[in-house]
């Protein structure tokens, strides 16, 4: 429980937040609208409808704003870097922003159902208006022309057109119907190609069908500039409750001059210009970074059509289990790809491993295999490095780290750290045990993880510290072939698989008998749990710490951290 | 670019335009605009669209992934056979079917974005695209190498059970291991 308040509890803070303001907002705009007197005779004509359009409208410009920020990820580090003092919860919320980029997404998506609802049901109305289908009072509204002392209520002016095509030709002609139109659109466009299974697969659709947000923000602002949406100004020289049962008197007795209407200014650029500010500034700044040099220290094809590249930029510094973007111009000039980085701090320079999964990593692969040895790769551009680093890691006596799949990534910068800051003796470093579990479903792609491996164990026993890594690779998915070749070759002292000295364990891990283990070869310390891999494995391990934690202080006790790199 | 399957996109789109249709036309009905009636029609087409939408069609490459409870969908849309297989059927049924909802404002959106996807659908018709059922795969038994001989018709000679249950005295000597703690019988 303790664990479940601490991993989750400043998120759902603030979501809480985020849900309140949003409900005050609907709330607020709802009554402003339902119960303004400026607002009585806009009322007789459209009913509560006035307010259910204008409550969501409020809320869309609040999302509006909020939706551009969680992807200034030049932004978010900024943020990052500034709190550094201020604890590391405060710090993963910021490495959630997709998640709440995604919610203030669907915020959106169901706030425009709704404020379009609204205003299909407003539009039919003043149609009927305007065309004397309801009582005097409405005739008389929708009948104030833009003339010499009047002002119009009804945006609906021209009535020459099909009774039935009138709306539509309404929504057409007006600049919040037009731009209405073109932002619902693109909001669609927008949705259906951000779909997981879009995203996944054709990350290309996905991305380049995102850019219409500009589209959308544009027409945005300039929605509200017709000021359609008109309340009453000359509320005290015209009092409604006096004259709304004498509308043939309007503008010929003294208590009764005719009501003057204007619509408010358009408020929705104030909310959004800051963080379209802030969003132009993040694109200037990818820019900037992409323009920047970068050189390649080694470029190395690794077995299983695994790419090295070992980068140096001017000013670069990094953290374990950060991340960058690449960029190749030669292979597209848009496309900007995430790769959690493979080297440590304490190196000179910073790797990634890439494996060809798509068009743009298989073209990289294949541009830098054509490549003659020892020169340049092609132009790259690296924006970052990106994400709260794992500090934790090496604030624990025992720690047990759990890789699984491509999730042993972060892994390998986190084990050079530790290795360099072990034989450098650092002072930050608690870590006197490591246990490191390898879940993979075979070792294709990631031989050179195991290669890392094998230099880390050599070393080790060189300094005659061979009990500091603890490993176990566990390959999910065998066959009968792997286990014919285990068995003619069991005895040799290396495992057939890896290469390594550990032999590959095969199946899931028994994490009963890992913790027992643990805790036997541990009986006092604290011991820290990392995971990077499926969620449904950090629900079991969660579990496990729980369970062989000792309440104990002066015995071993578990925490597990559930990391998101 | 090369690899992008469009139906896949043209699928999310069409099905999200037919949840547009159908909102579109339940408030123009409930509202009883002036000519509900192509309301009450945009209401069927959108119920007829997310019908045919919803199936998801198999990938070329990589997993499909089924919408929940899809598989009786799967089973009528692939019922008529070429009508829903060929891409081209579907961009022209779609642009067919959005006509009528562009004639009262409340539906119009749910045109215009059932045209959009009758143009996607269109696309990958001209890319040779094609709408395969997704269906649970038979299990093959993989043909087991020679080196496995026939399995053995008769259980192994063992001592019998009560010699072979575990004993509270001798746990360590025991040939396998419980999950849950073994005690003795108390009578």
């Amino acid at each position: 429980m303790g664990n479940m308040i601490i991993n989750h509890g400043l998120t759902s803070f603030i979501l809480v937040v985020w849900m309140s303001i949003n409900i005050i907002l609907f709330v607020w705009f709802y009554f402003f609208y339902d119960l303004g007197d400026q607002f009585y005779y806009t009322r007789h004509l459209l009913g509560s409808a006035l307010a259910w359009a204008r409550a969501p409208a409020a809320v869309l410009n609040f999302n509006c704003l909020l939706i551009l920020l969680p992807v200034c990820r030049n932004l978010l580090s900024l943020i990052r870097g500034s709190f550094m003092c201020c604890g590391r919860t405060m710090r993963k919320q910021l490495d959630k922003n997709i998640s709440f980029h995604k919610l203030v997404a669907y915020m959106i998506g169901l706030m425009t159902a709704v404020h379009t609802i609204a205003h299909l049901l407003n539009v039919e109305w003043y149609n009927n208006s305007r065309r004397g289908m309801y009582d005097t009072l409405s005739t008389a509204l929708s009948d104030l022309p833009d003339g010499y002392n009047t002002t119009y209520l009804n945006p609906i002016r021209n009535i020459d057109v099909n009774a039935q095509q009138n709306p539509t030709y309404f929504a057409m002609t007006s600049l919040a119907g037009i731009t209405g139109v073109i932002i619902t659109l693109c909001l669609i466009l927008i949705i259906t190609s951000s779909m997981e299974v879009i995203r996944r697969s054709y990350f290309e659709v996905f991305w380049y069908t995102h850019h219409l947000f500009v589209i959308f923000f544009i027409c945005l602002v300039i929605h509200g500039a017709g000021r359609i949406v008109r309340s009453q100004k000359n509320l005290v020289q015209h009092n409604y409750t006096l004259c709304k049962d004498r509308t043939e008197d309007w503008g010929k007795v003294a208590e009764c001059p005719y009501p003057q209407f204007a619509g408010s200014p358009p408020g929705t650029w104030m909310w959004v210009i800051g963080p379209m500010f802030l969003y132009l500034c993040e694109r200037i700044l990818r820019f900037i970074r992409y323009t920047q040099t970068v050189k390649y220290r080694k470029i190395v094809i690794r077995p299983s059509k695994v790419l090295e590249l070992q980068l140096v930029k001017a000013g670069f510094k990094m953290e374990v289990g950060q991340y960058v973007f690449l960029n190749c111009p030669a292979i597209s000039h848009l496309e900007w790809h995430p790769f959690t980085m493979t080297s440590a701090p304490e190196e000179d320079f910073f790797s990634v491993h890439i494996r060809s999964v798509g068009d743009w990593t298989q073209k990289l692969i294949s541009m830098v295999e054509e490549l003659p040895e020892g020169t340049q790769g092609p132009r790259m551009g690296v924006d970052g490095p990106f994400g709260t680093a794992s500090e934790d890691v090496f604030d624990y006596e025992v720690s047990m780290l759990v890789g699984a799949g491509i999730g042993v990534t972060p892994f390998a910068s986190i084990l050079k750290s530790i290795w360099y800051k072990f034989k450098d003796s650092d002072p930050k470093l608690r870590t006197r045990k490591i246990y490191f579990y390898w879940l993979c479903r075979e070792t294709h792609a990631f031989e050179w993880f195991a290669d890392l491996l094998q230099v880390l164990e050599k070393e080790m026993e060189e300094r005659g510290m061979g009990d500091f890594l603890t490993y176990k690779l566990f390959l999910t998915g065998w066959d009968q072939s792997h286990t014919d070749h285990v068995m003619v070759r069991f005895d040799e002292d290396t495992d057939v698989v890896t290469g390594l000295k550990q032999k590959t364990n095969y199946g899931r891990p028994n994490w009963e008998k890992e913790f027992e283990q643990v805790r036997k070869e541990n009986p006092s310390s604290t011991v820290g749990t990392f995971l990077c891999g499926p969620a449904v494995l950090a629900k079991v391990l969660a579990k496990k710490c729980a369970k062989y934690s000792d309440v104990d202080p002066r015995k071993t006790r578990f925490y597990f951290n559930k990391e998101n790199f | 670019m090369g690899k992008i399957e469009w139906a896949m996109w043209a699928n999310e789109q069409a099905l999200a335009a037919g949840l547009i249709l159908l909102t579109g036309g339940i408030v123009g009905v409930a509202g009883l605009f002036r000519g509900w009636e192509f309301a009450a029609y945009s209401i069927a087409a959108g119920v007829f669209v997310c019908l045919l939408e919803y199936p998801r069609g198999k990938k070329n490459k990589g997993t499909s992934v089924e919408r929940t409870g899809q598989y009786c969908f799967t089973v009528c849309v692939k019922a008529f056979g070429p009508l829903t297989r060929n891409y081209y059927v579907r961009a022209f049924i779609h642009a067919a079917i959005a006509v009528p909802a562009g004639f009262m404002l409340a539906t119009v959106l749910g045109c215009v974005c059932l045209g959009i996807a009758s143009l996607i659908y269109l696309g990958a018709a001209i890319r040779g695209e094609q709408w395969e059922p997704i269906l649970p795969r038979t299990e093959t038994r993989k043909a087991v190498g020679e080196s496995i001989k026939q399995p053995p018709q008769n259980p192994p000679p063992r001592p019998p059970a009560e010699m072979r249950r575990k004993r509270a005295e001798d746990l360590e000597g025991a040939a396998y291991d419980n999950p849950i703690k073994v005690t003795a019988n108390e009578e």
